[in-house]
């Protein structure tokens, strides 16, 4: 043998050692990424579950704006009937009841709508999620926007959506994922939301998330029970009505849910009884995972290192088994 | 350094009786090929339905699952089934341990199919597969996306197996020059051949990360990726002691002198799942997860029995009486296998929890497609060492008849 077995193994531990950090590594701090913040321009939704009256108006809207086609899940085919977001629905009211359903907004023996469309997170799961930038966050805006002539349907951002928002369309040979992406195709043409345009109640409306989140600290300053007046559409529209204000729960949903998102909620009844995922953490599930990423492959520092170790060991080990073209070499070595 | 026969100057002599034909020889047409062949067409015709109709004509995943065994079999698990040619280059070539040489090529042919078959599988679920390239087209690929990690890891990996296998080809076709020319530079090859499925196979695990609280705390957590990297490791060497046991059987090759070798990797997957073991059970008792290990249903049975499949091999290979048998050997190679495909099965669809109301249980067409394309694999396997020099030399004498 020309070379040790000592200097041999010197390298070819350095070439494991490091591919085996480059894959053991856990999250340093000082790569750590941190949440997103949501965009200083964002816009968004504020749904208030208290005002909404289950007319179905938005969805409707919806549906014409986004240019979708009925569902039909009870066999008249009268009505668009969708029970849940689809390849085909990107905003749907849904119903909590529970006992006698005698009192609107609350948990027992009570009622409560809620409307189930994208949240349009600070830092959402799909953006990090999707390999081929067709899921999107706008700089200005923050809209989560799909792009179908990127995607190449994986269904990742699917999977990954911590609120089961994404929907994959499972009955055509060209399917393409479904969501809201607040209307912005209406934004450029000087509207907004639909479905805030429609709402008859200001159940929803849309605006600057600086607004909003006016509008939320206004309403949880309300007496509940007392008379306040409700604006639709949007909070600066003038368009407003009075009705006495309801018992909020103390929890603005989609305020600090995994950083924040922009269509935010207001409920009389707990967001668990909706279904939503509750207890989520502060720190978005999409800084968990680039920061894993950017720690193992930043740079693809650890990773050159590996390979470098690798090949220097794999050219000295090519020394002792040029055997694999015994031709050229003798019978027997070593 | 160990003195071992020359499987390509063995194979020549073997192929010179036979006038040129296949390594090991044999004909192609057997019944269990045209079995093969039978669910390989079956396949084909549930696949057209998938193309024509979309994936709901064929799978049950669904919006709650939207991946199913399409992803987590012909993906997640083969390509672990398919890590024997980077376990056996990882001791051969970066450890140095020549006496496992000749395993390297037969494990190396299993990967090739493994991971070539795998990637093409990933175009029967991608909905919209005519963008494939994408995810690795500069302006649409995302690299804080883990999925195009994967993507581009295993997408080169398949590229450097084949020129890793390819001194086979060039010695089947006489191209010694070539072949001499490859050989110089092979060990860059070999070097990326250990690289990238130590990055891919451990990011397999990372793409559970960002599903956070989705996945059960039994499974979600940071060392993931570790944890899929040793299993895949070990089922590296698992399934070459399968793979030297089933082509043994299959063509009535005498095993008694690969045994030694087999034993000394019974070894090595005790090791390392001492080590996993450890890990695992660590890393729950740090987060406080391990509180749920029987609290939490179905999940914490399948946790259990994950775990039960793990620990036995630990358990039977820790006698060395029992390493030097090979039905013992196979047991543990079996079990361990069997644990690695439930930690995928359960890490990727039972602990993954998207809100009520959500099933997944595969379609039997789905199935059908999956078992599909491991007969393609099989019969693959069967016609290369048939044609090529694949297996070891020494023992080939019952073939060479």
């Amino acid at each position: 043998m020309t070379f040790t077995r000592r200097n041999f193994l010197r390298a070819a531990a350095g070439g494991t050692a490091a591919a085996a950090a480059c894959a053991t590594l856990a999250p340093s701090p000082a790569q750590a990424r941190d949440n997103k913040p949501i965009p200083e321009h964002a816009v968004g939704l504020l749904y208030d579950s208290t005002l909404c009256i289950g007319c179905k108006a938005c969805m409707s809207a919806c549906k014409e704006a986004n240019n979708l086609p009925l569902e039909d899940n009870i066999g008249e085919k009268l009505w668009d009937t969708p029970l849940e977001l689809s390849g085909y629905t990107y905003n749907v009211i849904k119903i909590y009841q529970n006992g006698t359903m005698e009192h609107k907004d609350k948990a027992v023996n009570g009622f409560a709508h809620i409307k189930r469309s994208c949240l349009h997170c600070g830092d959402p799961s799909c953006v990090s999620a999707c390999p081929v930038s067709a899921m999107t966050k706008d700089p200005v805006t923050g809209v989560v926007g799909y792009n179908k002539d990127a995607c190449i349907g994986c269904r990742y951002c699917v999977a990954a959506c911590p609120f089961g928002v994404p929907q994959f369309q499972y009955d055509t040979p060209v399917p393409q994922i479904a969501k809201c992406q607040l209307c912005r195709h209406r934004m450029a043409e000087g509207k907004y939301a639909a479905c805030a345009e429609h709402c008859p109640t200001g159940a929803t409306i849309f605006g600057t998330y600086a607004a909003l989140s006016a509008e939320i600290e206004r309403r949880k300053a309300m007496t509940p029970g007392e008379p306040n007046l409700f604006p639709r559409r949007t909070p600066e529209s003038g368009d407003t009505h009075e009705r006495a204000s309801a018992e909020y729960v103390d929890h603005v949903y989609g305020q600090k849910e995994l950083g924040g998102t922009q269509m935010r909620y207001l409920s009389g009844v707990p967001f668990d009884k909706f279904a939503l995922p509750v207890d989520l953490p502060e720190r978005s599930y999409a800084a968990n995972s680039e920061t894993l990423q950017h720690t193992l492959y930043g740079g693809m520092v650890l990773p050159g290192v590996a390979l470098a170790g690798l090949v220097a060991a794999a050219w000295r080990g090519s020394k002792d088994h040029d055997d694999d073209d015994g031709h050229n070499g003798g019978h027997n070595h070593g | 350094m160990v003195n071992h026969p020359i499987p390509s100057e063995v194979a020549r002599g073997l192929r010179k009786p036979k006038a040129g034909h296949a390594a090991i020889g044999g004909g192609l047409w057997s019944p269990f090929t045209l079995v093969l062949g039978a669910l390989i067409a079956i396949a084909m015709f549930f696949l057209a339905q998938r193309f024509i109709h979309g994936l709901g004509a064929v799978t049950n995943i669904n919006n709650g699952y939207p991946w199913g065994i399409w992803v987590v079999w012909d993906v997640v698990i083969a390509t672990g089934f398919a890590c024997g040619g980077y376990a056996m280059a990882l001791v051969t070539y970066i450890l140095n341990k020549g006496e496992y040489h000749h395993l390297v090529r037969p494990a190396l042919t299993a990967s090739l199919f493994g991971y070539s078959l795998g990637g093409l599988s990933v175009l029967i679920d991608l909905g919209r597969y005519w963008n494939f390239w994408h995810i690795l087209w500069p302006g649409y690929a995302q690299p804080g996306s883990v999925m195009f990690e994967v993507a581009a890891c295993i997408s080169l990996y398949i590229v450097v197996l084949w020129i890793e296998f390819s001194p086979a080809f060039l010695e089947h076709l006489r191209q010694r020059n070539l072949k001499a020319k490859l050989n110089k530079v092979m060990f860059v090859f070999i070097g990326l051949g250990v690289l990238l499925p130590t990055m891919h196979q451990s990011s397999l695990g990372s793409l559970l990360v960002v599903f956070g609280y989705q996945i059960h705390p039994l499974w979600q957590t940071p060392l993931l990726p570790l944890l899929f990297l040793l299993t895949a490791v070990c089922m590296g060497f698992a399934i070459v002691i399968l793979e030297a046991t089933l082509a043994a059987v299959g063509f009535k090759r005498d095993i008694h002198e690969e045994l030694p070798l087999l034993s000394k990797i019974g070894k090595i997957i005790m090791g390392i799942l001492v080590a996993y073991l450890m890990i695992r059970i660590g890393d729950l008792v740090v987060r406080g997860a391990i509180f749920q290990v029987f609290s939490s249903g179905i999940k914490s049975v399948m946790f259990l029995v994950e775990m039960a499949a793990f620990a036995y091999p630990v358990a039977v290979l820790s006698s060395p009486a029992n390493r030097r048998r090979l039905s013992k050997l196979l047991a543990a190679a079996l079990s361990m296998l069997t644990g690695a495909v439930l930690y995928r099965i359960d890490a990727f669809l039972v602990a993954y929890d998207t809100g009520p109301g959500w099933h997944y249980f595969p379609s039997a067409p789905e199935i059908m497609v999956t078992i599909g394309v491991i007969a393609l694999e099989v019969l693959a396997y069967i016609v290369f060492v048939r044609k090529f020099p694949i297996l070891p030399g020494h023992s080939t004498t019952a073939a060479a008849e």
